[in-house]
């Protein structure tokens, strides 16, 4: 009777694993549906739209037509922008957090720093973005003034794939170069750095894609609703992918007649972002498998 | 001696370059309140935070946000019934349970996943979803609490995941190892050990996942629907603070009322933020001390 | 790294100090999302005859274009209403002298889902299902089903002309779902058999049914003589009389040809076009 009883709880026991299980694979199950279901629907819609002249012409016909040449090109200079104001800054930034900074108060107010940085909403840094640079710096709405407003946006991220990279790097690498004499900051440009590259590189390439996606800290800071011509200087309001998507999403003229040519953008803009992600995480595939030490 | 100098002022230019993201929070929070505080002028604050109607644009203007922070409050609550058993599930599916080539992709994914932009979900709520709500439950409108909740839902499950994924990886091998030696199922090691060890790490994780939501800007903007009222069940629209400043404020005279209202807006949700994200820190802190060293 | 540094630094003194010189020449168009169509029409057209040309638009709303008059940071404001009288006044404390231009002439016309069994509502009905005080369909001879009330964000130009023809400045309801643009209204109410909305005369088409108000049908002719009762003027903005690039622009959105492509656009075109003369400010 009791072996009965103990083998039926048993039962019941193995019983409650296995819906468990059903229910966490169920949610991994919707995750990745929800992913591949919402990429193969703008692929099926979009793909009719891109052709040769969808990606090299500019909008006509009040951008019931055309193409949307203007907005890659000014979503290429926001970005290229944005990568390089956050590269130099997050990577020093996490040389020092790594190499040089003692645990600490002030370390710790960096990194306190840092971790609300990441955490502000990204309207917020719109805003910011136009209060400080565009008003009080007097950039106007600009590539210039957009490029800073996705660079301080995607710092964290470069910083926090940047400390990650370096701290990656075996103490034993450090210690045998500061026993030949080498000098600390030599040992950082010459051994540390050069060993860290591919991780920082993958965090840099995750950070511009972020800032590829972005809209709302480009909205009053960089983005408009349509130029025919590309920008001439760094002080030019340029057209955007994500901005442009969102306009003729709600603020179009003609929204249904529009449709094909959305998801050709947003498909655009997908495979652009994605792509990128898709870059850095094969480049850190590849290069856990490489790793030496 | 050169040498020695050198490193000296390498050493202190670096510690200026990474102090830059705290003086940049600096400055963002000295702009806000430098285009936002004038409006405290025209009104109390408690009047601002607490004021039932937003009518920006008339004369008088009044600028009351609670409806807009109790839409803020209303998306992310759904947004996280939704997304944090799911994040918090697949977390463990990840880290304990699936085979090691599943793992690798289903990582993947929710990278990916973090990484589709927010106009993206918009526009995919606002062209797929809204319209097959709609008409599905037959509702006024498909631009509403539960679309935005569930598209939210979607950009916050990343956040959540992985960072609920880390804190369980660090449970110690050696907690697992117990219970099993003591005749433990997976399921009951899953339930009663690891993640009560990686509890702090998950309620961080979820604290972030909320902090990512409640700032999320496109989507609210896109889906919500944008009624500045309070909402009286899960269909009606509402307008939360991000989509408010983001839809008004190209349009909000430079200088004007509205403008510095916006603004202010923009501190109320700064702050929000902040105080999610600095719970967050203080919760993983606390989640750095669960190791075999407490043991 | 410190290579980095140093090219960092000249780089951002050499944005720093650049400002100035950076603006070249070019036309500058801001504002209303209802002139927007007419801008972007008359502007290709312009620029395929004048190819050396860089005109670049934006949308926003009419109080965004004046903004921007005022900063001084565009050509051509675009507005669906007259300026306001603390506007000018700004503009005038800043050195700025706005000058009226009428380019076209814009029906308001409330719309419903083309399913919607009602056809015609006064104005104290659309006033009343606005501020929220009638909301089923019912109780203007409709269905009984509720009333979505769609409306423009409350900073356009459309809105506003709304609000003062319409509502005579009453509040408009809270519920209301604010949409960004009249191609967004027209979307959502296609869409939606529980709506009302309200949009240009440009924007009315086949997707969804636009009602009468009073009894009069929204027209070229009837908001022309102003007898549809929600009909006014649209506006492009300078900062003194038109000079240059700007004037030959504006001449162009006036003479015939530009005139033609405003009522392609669906709006109505100046009765006085064919004199292509500017009106000064009244």
């Amino acid at each position: 009777m009791k072996v009965e009883n103990q083998k039926s709880y048993i039962k019941w026991r193995y019983f409650k694993q296995t819906i468990f299980f059903g229910v966490v694979r169920l949610s991994a199950l919707i995750i990745t549906a929800a992913l591949i279901g919402i990429l193969t629907y703008i692929f099926f819609h979009g793909f009719r739209a891109i052709s040769w002249d969808f990606l090299t012409l500019p909008p006509t016909d009040s951008m019931t037509a055309g193409g949307i040449m203007p907005a890659i090109v000014g979503t290429l200079y926001l970005t290229i922008g944005a990568i390089s104001v956050a590269l130099p800054l997050g990577v020093v930034s996490a040389i020092y957090l790594t190499e040089y900074a003692k645990q600490g108060r002030w370390i710790r107010i960096i990194r306190i720093g840092v971790n609300c940085l990441a955490g502000v909403p990204s309207v917020v840094f719109g805003l910011f973005g136009l209060g400080f640079f565009v008003v009080f710096l007097k950039f106007g709405s600009s590539i210039l003034a957009g490029s800073l407003t996705l660079g301080i946006l995607i710092l964290p991220t470069v910083i926090g794939a940047s400390e990650e990279a370096l701290k990656s790097v075996p103490q034993t690498f450090r210690e045998a170069s500061l026993a030949l004499g080498v000098s600390k900051w030599s040992t950082i440009a010459r051994i540390v750095l050069p060993s860290a590259l591919p991780g920082i590189l993958t965090g840099s390439i995750l950070g511009v894609g972020r800032a590829a996606g972005e809209t709302a800290p480009i909205m009053f800071t960089a983005a408009a609703f349509f130029t025919a011509s590309l920008p001439k200087s760094i002080f030019d309001e340029v057209m955007a992918l994500p901005y442009h998507i969102y306009v003729l999403a709600t603020a179009g003229t003609h929204i249904e007649q529009t449709r094909s040519l959305q998801y050709g953008t947003v498909l655009v803009l997908v495979g652009l972002v994605l792509g990128i992600d898709l870059i850095a995480i094969l480049i850190r595939s590849s290069m856990r498998r490489k790793k030496r030490w | 001696m050169t040498r020695h100098f050198r490193e000296i002022i390498i050493r202190n230019l670096f510690a200026c370059f990474a102090f830059f993201s705290v003086l940049i929070l600096g400055l963002i929070v000295i702009f806000l309140f430098r285009e936002g505080m004038p409006i405290f002028q025209q009104i109390s604050v408690f009047k601002f935070i607490f004021g039932s109607a937003w009518y920006p644009t008339y004369d008088p203007p009044e600028y009351g946000i609670w409806p807009l922070i109790v839409g803020s409050l209303v998306v992310t609550f759904f947004a996280c019934l939704i997304a944090v058993p799911l994040g918090v599930l697949s977390a463990i599916y990840i880290s304990e349970i699936a085979p090691g080539a599943i793992k690798e992709y289903l990582k993947s994914i929710i990278e990916l996943l973090a990484g589709l932009p927010s106009v993206v979900l918009g526009f995919f709520g606002m062209v797929i979803v809204a319209p097959w709500l709609q008409e599905t439950f037959d509702l006024p409108t498909g631009l509403n609490i539960i679309n935005a909740s569930v598209m939210l839902a979607i950009m916050a499950i990343p956040t959540i995941s992985s960072i609920s994924e880390d804190a369980i990886y660090a449970v110690p091998r050696e907690f697992k190892e117990a219970s099993y030696a003591l005749g433990a199922t997976k399921y009951e090691t899953i339930i009663k050990v690891i993640i009560p060890a990686a509890l702090s790490g998950i309620s961080t994780a979820v604290i972030l996942g909320m902090a990512r939501a409640i700032g999320e800007t496109m989507v609210v903007l896109m889906v919500a629907g944008g009624a500045a009222a309070i909402p009286q069940s899960i269909f009606d629209s509402v307008r939360p603070m991000p989509a408010s400043i983001a839809a008004e404020m190209g349009e909000a005279p430079f200088g004007s009322g509205h403008y510095h209202a916006l603004f202010a807006t923009g501190i109320v949700l700064f702050f929000v933020t902040l105080a999610f994200n600095l719970i967050a820190d203080y919760f993983s802190n606390k989640f750095k001390e669960v190791g075999s060293g407490t043991l | 790294m410190n290579k980095y540094v140093k090219q960092f630094m000249l780089i951002a003194l050499c944005l720093l100090f650049g400002t100035g010189a950076a603006f070249a020449e070019k036309i500058v168009i801001k504002g209303s999302t209802t002139v927007l169509p007419i801008a972007q029409a008359t502007l290709e057209a312009y620029m395929k005859a004048n190819p050396g040309v860089n005109i670049s638009l934006s949308g926003g709303g009419s109080g965004d274009g004046i903004k921007a008059l005022i900063d001084k940071s565009t050509d051509i404001a675009n507005s669906s209403r007259e300026i306001k009288a603390n506007e000018v006044a700004l503009a005038k404390s800043k050195g700025v002298n706005p000058v009226t231009t009428v380019v076209a002439i814009d029906g308001i016309v409330p719309i419903v889902h083309p399913n919607n069994k009602v056809k015609n509502l006064s104005i104290d009905q659309l006033s009343q299902i606005y501020q929220g005080k009638i909301t089923n369909w019912k109780e203007v001879g409709g269905d009984d089903l509720q009333i979505v009330v769609v409306s423009r964000d409350s900073s356009s130009g459309t809105f506003e002309a709304w609000a003062e023809m319409v509502l005579n400045k009453a509040k408009v309801t809270p519920r209301a779902q604010m949409q960004a643009s009249s191609g967004a209204i027209v979307q959502a109410v296609s869409k939606n058999k529980y709506a009302i909305g309200y949009i240009g005369l440009g924007y009315v088409n086949k997707s969804i049914k636009a009602l009468t108000v009073n009894g009069i049908q929204a027209s070229a002719k009837t908001a022309i003589s102003k007898e549809y009762p929600i009909a006014r003027n649209l506006y492009m903005y300078t900062n003194g009389q038109p000079a240059g690039e700007v004037a030959k622009f504006i001449k162009f959105v006036l003479s015939p040809a530009g005139q033609k492509l405003v009522a392609k656009e669906g709006f109505v075109p100046l009765p006085m076009a064919k004199e292509t003369s500017k009106k000064g400010k009244k």
